[in-house]
């Protein structure tokens, strides 16, 4: 199974530590807040807000390393402008692993 | 060259921005986390790019294009491969960046931006819907390259090819890439000198050497006829 990692930002980042640093912050600060009203939009069945939570959050994916994570993702926000369910356990998983990874950064 | 970044996004706005910071020359006057920010700054100041997020809450970069005047040249960076054809249908849209952007994707954009010819005011002194109409006046196209608008005769081209998200107009003397579709500039061309003989291709009709099955010779260059079009060809021939 893939694993969160830091080699597109480290990529951009091109050595420098204080955009390296600076770019994480912002991820962390945001990552949770996306999260949160990914759960909430879920939880309330308003899959359309959903569906651009998802679309928000596959850019946080791909940043973080995770490419079939990524196509996962299209998939399920396609599948919640449908109302379609079946991805969320396994999207949601990847959600608690970038999560945990974010946090120990 | 001065741009600005739009994106609900701050992460990716401080991705852009550092992308931008690599580029001689390309100052980023401000980032803002919706459109209706930068319209109120757009409405006293000027800028030469826009770096535009399509998908945000309420106001979309699609939207945020529309309530513009003369938009200057707009890169969007998105998460969503399935709007290219729609961004295409903007003049002013020169690049589709898929997120996240790396910065070999982002330099040939900038590439894009500085090289290529823009919003494509064809002929913005026609009548829009008339223009088509034989008996107008005009005999020329203005193409918009590198911030001038060339004029260019009808009589003088003899071909326009599709390349991509671009087209190439060849003349007598001169070929010019402009960022627009075959399908826009058809629209400008009068239906007397031009016709669209393949999906890729329009010739000047005027200019037709010979014609040998499915092929027509124009000018130096051999080009495909569809099936499709060969009779509407064959019937603009004064044939004897």
């Amino acid at each position: 199974m893939e694993q969160p990692n830091l080699s597109y930002i480290e990529e951009l980042s091109g050595g420098d530590q204080s955009f390296k640093k600076k770019l994480i912050d912002i991820v962390k600060q945001e990552l949770p807040h996306e999260i949160s009203e990914y759960n909430t939009h879920v939880k309330a069945g308003l899959f359309d807000l959903a569906a651009e939570n998802v679309h928000k959050l596959k850019h946080k994916i791909s940043i973080l390393g995770l490419e079939q994570a990524y196509y996962l993702a299209v998939d399920y926000e396609e599948d919640l402008k449908n109302k379609k369910m079946e991805k969320q356990v396994e999207f949601e998983k990847i959600l608690s692993q970038m999560s945990l990874f974010i946090e120990q950064l | 060259m001065k741009c600005i970044i739009i994106d609900d996004e701050a992460t990716a706005r401080a991705i852009i921005a550092h992308l931008c910071s690599s580029v001689d020359g390309l100052e980023v006057l401000e980032e803002f986390p919706n459109a209706i920010q930068a319209i109120k700054f757009l409405n006293k100041n000027n800028v030469d790019l826009i770096f535009l997020d399509i998908h945000m809450p309420d106001f979309t970069g699609f939207d945020f294009i529309d309530t513009l005047k003369n938009p200057p040249k707009v890169v969007l960076t998105t998460s969503d491969k399935n709007l290219a054809f729609e961004a295409f249908e903007y003049d002013c849209i020169v690049d589709y960046l898929l997120k996240p952007v790396t910065l070999p994707r982002f330099l040939k954009a900038i590439q894009k931006v500085e090289s290529t010819a823009v919003p494509v005011p064809v002929m913005e002194v026609a009548k829009k819907d008339g223009a088509k109409e034989d008996n107008l006046p005009q005999k020329e196209l203005y193409v918009n390259i590198d911030r001038r608008l060339i004029k260019i005769d009808f009589e003088r081209i003899y071909l326009i090819e599709a390349k991509g998200d671009y087209i190439l107009i060849k003349t007598d003397d001169k070929n010019y890439t402009v960022h627009s579709t075959l399908k826009k500039i058809e629209e400008k061309l009068p239906d007397s000198l031009f016709l669209k003989v393949h999906r890729s291709y329009i010739i000047n009709i005027k200019k037709i050497i010979d014609i040998e099955d499915n092929s027509v010779l124009i000018e130096r260059d051999v080009i495909p006829i569809s099936r499709s079009n060969r009779s509407e060809l064959m019937k603009r021939l004064n044939l004897l």
